[in-house]
């Protein structure tokens, strides 16, 4: 089973969780992403992310399907937020569930990897004096 | 040919608005697209990478665009 969400409410780790858990799977690994309160030592005060939503939810829909394939997932589930995050809040959570556990790690690391590189999602930091989209540039 | 482009991200901002109409002059594909974007707004060569998608899926700098398609500029993404 694939879930894949986009929102712009609070995302629940314990909802990510009981999607993936399953009777076949004796793994599941919780990957949460969460707002850092600084980059390259200047402090951040909060966070936008923005998404051309019906390409993320495909987008991230293709990396769920391959990883379920390619590691025998039961489960996976990707949650993204959008809009205005404050520190520490939840921008991203990824739970798989697979029969053994080393393909469970596995399958989150690929799920997360992928998306940084393929979703059509955008972060803006903002900071004290300004703000950027992030890795906008070389 | 005529076409509407849809921005996100910095694209958003170097466009000065999410929808723009561009007149493309070098050819109807992806590739003369970007260099039409590059030509008139020279922040697009600055950025670490300019992808484009056609109704929804990334498509190659050989991708003949249509007037009805739906084009949408991918600056470089950071979700995660």
């Amino acid at each position: 089973m694939i879930n894949i969400e986009l929102k712009d409410e609070p995302l629940s780790v314990e909802e990510c969780n009981d999607l993936a858990v399953s009777p076949t799977a004796g793994g599941t690994v919780v990957f949460v992403g969460t707002v850092r309160d600084q980059t390259k030592g200047k402090k951040v005060t909060h966070l936008e992310f923005e998404a051309y939503k019906p390409m993320a939810i495909s987008e991230m829909r293709k990396i769920a399907e391959q990883a379920a394939e390619k590691w025998q997932a039961a489960h996976v589930v990707i949650h993204h937020r959008v809009g205005k995050l404050d520190i520490t809040d939840i921008a991203v959570i990824i739970a798989v569930a697979t029969p053994h556990r080393k393909a469970a790690f596995e399958a989150c690391e690929y799920c997360i990897d992928t998306l940084k590189e393929t979703v059509p999602i955008w972060k803006k930091e903002f900071f004290e004096d300004g703000a950027v989209w992030v890795a906008a540039h070389p | 040919m005529k076409i509407n482009i849809l921005a996100f991200g910095i694209a958003k901002d170097i466009l000065d608005g999410q929808t723009k109409e561009i007149e493309l002059s070098h050819g109807n594909d992806v590739k003369s697209l970007k260099q039409t974007l590059c030509d008139t707004f020279p922040e697009f060569s600055k950025l670490r990478s300019l992808s484009i998608a056609v109704n929804e899926e990334y498509r190659n700098d050989d991708y003949e665009l249509k007037e009805s398609d739906e084009v949408v500029i991918i600056p470089p993404v950071s979700g995660g």
